[in-house]
C-alpha cells in the first residue's frame, strides 16, 4: 500500500536504529540520566506502542507521553455539558467516537443514549449537517472536538450551514489550540523534556513555524513526525542528531503532508469562524490562557452555547486519578496507583483509558507486558 | 399468518420433517446415535443492519452461522429450528428473498430446517427482521474438540483472508462514505471441517471466528488453556482492500467479524498436512498457520508484528469506533 508500506520496512528500521544508537553516545546528557522526549501528539503515542518501538530504541531514549489526545484533556463537566445538550427532546447530538465512552459526574454519552438520549456517532461535521437538512423538526448538535487538525473541517462545516440557510444545526465548540499547551509543558517545574516529536497532522494546518518559540527561547529541538513507525524512528535520529551537534531547531521529517507554511485555506477558515477563548479548562492540566476557541459573534446562530442553557459547572476529578500527572508526562500510565485496577478499559475513571490515543489505554492494550523486539533481517 | 407460513416458508423449506406443521418436529433418534455419542446443541440470533450487504443478507447468515457453530465441535450439524420476528411493513418479496437464501445455504451445507415459528410485531417494535434459530448435530465417537486442550508447541491455523465480513458490514451502513468491493465471506465451513479431522481427529480446539474477530477467539483460548499465543503479523492473511479500509478508519482487523473462518489449533507435527489439506478445498485455498502457542506470558496474546516489534492483542473492549484525527 502506497504511503504505508514503504514507512514499514523492517530493514530500514534496522539501519535507523544502528545509526540512533550511534548518535546516542555522542550526547552528554546519557551520561547522567535518561533523555526525555516528549511525543506531544496521542496519535504518536498510539504508534509507539503499536508498533513496540519503546522497546525497540536503546534504553537511554525514553519517550514522555504529551498531553496532545483532545479527547483525554476533556474535563468532566465538558461531558455532563454534553449529556444535558443530548437529552434535551428534539435534540440529535452528534459526536465522534472516541468522545462517547467518556465518563462524566453521573453518565457517559454512551449510557445517556442507553437510556434513550439520541447520540449519534459521525465520521465528519458534514455528516451531521446533512442529519439536520433530513431532519428539519429536530435539533442537530455537532460535538467539535479536537486541535488545530479538526478545526477546519467544522470551520467549513459553520459556513456551509450560513450559505445553505440551515437553522437547526449547531456546534458545541470544545476546539483547543497546541501551542498554549506545549507552553505550559515547557514552563511545569516537574519536567525536564530534552526535545520533542511533533504533532504531524496538527502541522498540516498551522505549519512549522508556530514551533520556532521552542528553539528560539526555550532552545530545545522539535521536529514535526509521521505516524507510520519509519517516520517516528527517523524524527527520532533528526532529533538524536540535532542533540549530539549541539543544535535545537524545529525541523519537518513530514514534509510529505506538512507544507512549512500550513494550508492557508483552512486557516483562513478557522480565522473566519473562530476566536480565541481568553482561557480554557483541561482536565488534569487546570486552566491555561489561550487554548480555547469558540464561535464569534457573527455565527452565534449556530452556537449551541448560546442557543441553548447549558450547565457549564467545573467538575473536580475523582481523587484517585493521575490523569493531571500523566498528561503532563510527570509519570507514566502503570506508575498511577489505579491502573488497571479500579481504571481499565471495562471500567474508566478518566478519559486517557477511554480514547484510542489516550497513553493509558494504549499502555493497557498493547503494552501492559515487555516483549523484547526481534532483529529482522533482510527479507526473501 | 397461516397463509403466509404456507406461502412464503413452507414453499422454501419444505421437507418431510416440517410438512406436518406439528408444534415440534419429530425426529428418530437413529439419525443421532448413528452418527455419534454426543449431540452438539446451539443457538443464536440474527439481528444484523442491514439485512442486505454485499455478498450476502440475514437469511444466509442465519444458517451458516449455526451450521459452523455446531461444525466446528466436530458436529455433523442435522437440524435447524428457525424463528422469525418480522416488524410490521416489512415487504414479502424481502422477506421471500431471506428465506429462498437460506434454503439455498441449508442445502449447500446439508442441513434441514425442521421446525419454525413467526412472529409480527408493531412499526417500531423490531427492526426490520430478527432470526433466531437453534441447531442440533451428533459429535462422533473420539472426537474432543475444547478450548482447553492447548498444548505448547502447538500451532494455531485459519482458512482464509480475515476481516471480510466486518468490513463489508461497516462499509454497507454507509455512514462511512467509502467504496470498495469487499463482500461478506459468508459460508458453511462443515465440509472443509470433515477433511481437516479426516487428516487429523486429534486436533485440539477450533472456534469461528465471527464477532471479535479472532483476536477474541485467540484470548478466550489462551485463558482457557492456561496458555500464551504468539502471532506473526506477516502471517496474516488479509486482502489489501480490508487493509486498506482499515488504515483509513484506524480499525484493527484482528477485531472485525468473520463468518466463513475458522481459528483451529493442532498438533506442530500435523499442521503442514492440515494445511495441505485445507487449501484443497474451496473452503480452505488460503489457510495459513499464524502463529503458535507458547508457555508465557499466560493468557496473553503477543503479536510479532511485521516491523520488527511485539505487542499484545488484547481483548477488545466495547465496539471499535474510527479514529478521529
Amino acid at each position: 500500500m502506497k504511503y504505508v508500506d514503504e514507512f514499514r520496512d523492517p530493514v530500514k528500521a534496522q539501519t535507523l536504529l544502528k545509526e540512533i544508537r550511534q548518535l546516542v553516545e555522542q550526547i552528554d546528557i546519557v551520561k547522567k540520566r535518561p533523555l526525555q522526549i516528549m511525543e506531544v501528539c496521542g496519535g504518536h503515542t498510539h504508534s509507539i506502542f503499536r508498533y513496540g518501538l519503546q522497546e525497540m530504541l536503546p534504553k537511554e531514549v525514553e519517550f514522555v507521553h504529551g498531553p496532545g489526545c483532545p479527547v483525554c484533556v476533556l474535563p468532566m463537566g465538558r461531558v455532563d455539558d454534553c449529556v444535558a445538550l443530548a437529552e434535551m427532546p428534539h435534540v440529535i447530538f452528534t459526536t465522534f467516537g472516541d468522545a462517547m465512552r467518556v465518563p462524566g459526574s453521573k453518565k457517559s454519552l454512551l449510557q445517556a443514549k442507553a437510556e434513550g438520549a439520541d447520540v449519534r456517532m459521525v465520521y465528519s461535521p458534514l455528516d451531521s449537517l446533512k442529519l439536520a437538512k433530513e431532519n428539519p423538526d429536530k435539533e442537530v448538535i455537532f460535538f467539535g472536538l479536537g486541535f488545530e487538525t479538526t478545526m477546519p473541517s467544522t470551520a467549513l462545516t459553520v459556513l456551509q450551514a450560513e450559505k445553505e440557510g440551515i437553522t437547526n444545526f449547531s456546534l458545541f465548540c470544545n476546539h483547543i489550540t497546541i501551542i498554549p499547551t506545549i507552553k505550559a509543558i515547557l514552563d511545569s517545574p516537574q519536567l525536564k523534556i530534552d526535545g520533542f516529536l511533533g504533532p504531524g497532522h496538527v502541522s498540516m494546518v498551522i505549519g512549522t513555524s508556530p514551533y520556532n518559540f521552542i528553539a528560539d527561547h526555550y532552545h530545545k529541538p522539535l521536529v514535526v513526525a509521521g505516524f507510520e513507525p519509519l517516520d517516528v524512528l527517523h524524527s527520532m535520529w533528526m532529533l538524536l542528531k540535532q542533540l549530539a551537534e549541539g543544535r535545537h531547531e524545529v525541523e519537518n521529517q513530514y514534509a510529505r503532508i506538512v507544507p512549512d507554511q500550513g494550508n492557508s485555506a483552512s486557516l483562513g477558515a478557522v480565522e473566519k469562524v473562530f476566536e480565541l477563548r481568553e482561557f480554557f479548562e483541561w482536565r488534569g492540566l487546570g486552566s491555561i490562557d489561550h487554548s480555547g476557541v469558540r464561535i464569534r459573534k457573527e455565527f452565534a446562530e449556530f452556537d449551541a452555547e448560546v442557543k441553548f442553557p447549558v450547565p457549564n459547572l467545573k467538575i473536580a476529578d475523582p481523587k484517585s486519578c493521575q490523569c493531571g500527572e500523566v498528561l503532563k508526562g510527570v509519570i507514566k500510565p502503570k506508575d498511577c496507583k489505579v491502573f488497571g485496577t479500579q481504571c481499565s478499559p471495562e471500567t474508566p475513571l478518566g478519559a486517557l483509558m477511554v480514547s484510542t490515543e489516550g497513553a493509558c489505554a494504549a499502555y493497557y492494550n498493547y503494552g501492559r507486558v515487555q516483549i523484547e523486539p526481534r532483529e529482522k533481517t533482510a527479507s526473501v | 399468518m397461516r397463509d403466509l407460513i404456507e406461502d412464503v416458508f413452507l414453499g422454501a423449506f419444505h421437507n418431510p420433517l416440517l410438512a406436518p406443521l406439528e408444534d415440534q418436529a419429530s425426529i428418530d433418534l437413529a439419525k443421532f446415535t448413528s452418527k455419534g455419542d454426543r449431540l452438539a446443541f446451539t443457538t443464536d440470533s440474527f439481528v444484523v443492519s442491514p439485512l442486505f450487504f454485499p455478498g450476502g443478507n440475514i437469511g444466509d447468515l442465519a444458517i451458516n452461522g449455526t451450521v459452523n457453530d455446531l461444525a466446528v465441535s466436530g458436529a455433523k450439524p442435522l437440524y435447524l429450528s428457525c424463528g422469525m420476528v418480522l416488524e410490521e411493513g416489512l415487504s414479502v418479496e424481502r422477506l421471500r428473498e431471506v428465506v429462498t437464501s437460506m434454503r439455498v445455504a441449508a442445502d449447500k451445507a446439508e442441513v434441514l430446517i425442521v421446525t419454525g415459528d413467526t412472529k409480527v410485531v408493531e412499526r417500531g417494535a423490531a427492526d426490520k427482521l430478527f432470526i433466531n434459530t437453534a441447531g442440533v448435530g451428533a459429535i462422533p465417537k473420539g472426537i474432543n474438540i475444547s478450548a482447553s486442550n492447548l498444548c505448547i508447541g502447538d500451532k494455531i491455523i485459519v482458512n482464509g483472508f480475515l476481516g471480510d465480513h466486518g468490513c463489508a458490514i461497516l462499509l454497507a451502513r454507509n455512514e462511512l462514505a467509502l467504496e470498495t468491493d469487499i463482500e461478506t465471506d459468508c459460508q458453511p465451513l462443515n465440509d472443509l471441517i470433515s477433511t481437516i479431522l479426516a487428516v487429523c481427529p486429534e486436533i485440539r480446539s477450533m472456534r469461528d471466528a465471527s464477532r471479535g474477530g479472532i483476536a477474541t477467539v485467540l484470548n478466550e483460548f489462551a485463558e482457557s488453556s492456561d496458555v500464551g499465543i504468539v502471532i506473526d503479523e506477516n502471517a496474516l492473511p488479509l486482502r489489501e482492500t480490508v487493509k486498506g479500509a482499515c488504515e483509513i478508519l484506524g480499525l484493527d482487523p484482528l477485531y472485525l467479524a468473520n463468518e466463513g473462518k475458522l481459528v483451529a489449533v493442532v498438533p506442530a507435527d500435523k499442521s503442514d498436512e492440515i494445511i495441505s489439506a485445507m487449501r484443497e478445498h474451496p473452503a480452505g485455498r488460503d489457510a495459513s498457520i499464524i502463529g503458535e502457542v507458547v508457555e508465557s506470558p499466560k493468557h496473553t496474546v503477543v503479536m510479532n508484528t511485521a516491523f520488527g516489534g511485539g505487542r499484545i492483542v488484547d481483548v477488545l473492549v466495547g465496539e471499535q469506533l474510527p479514529r478521529i484525527c
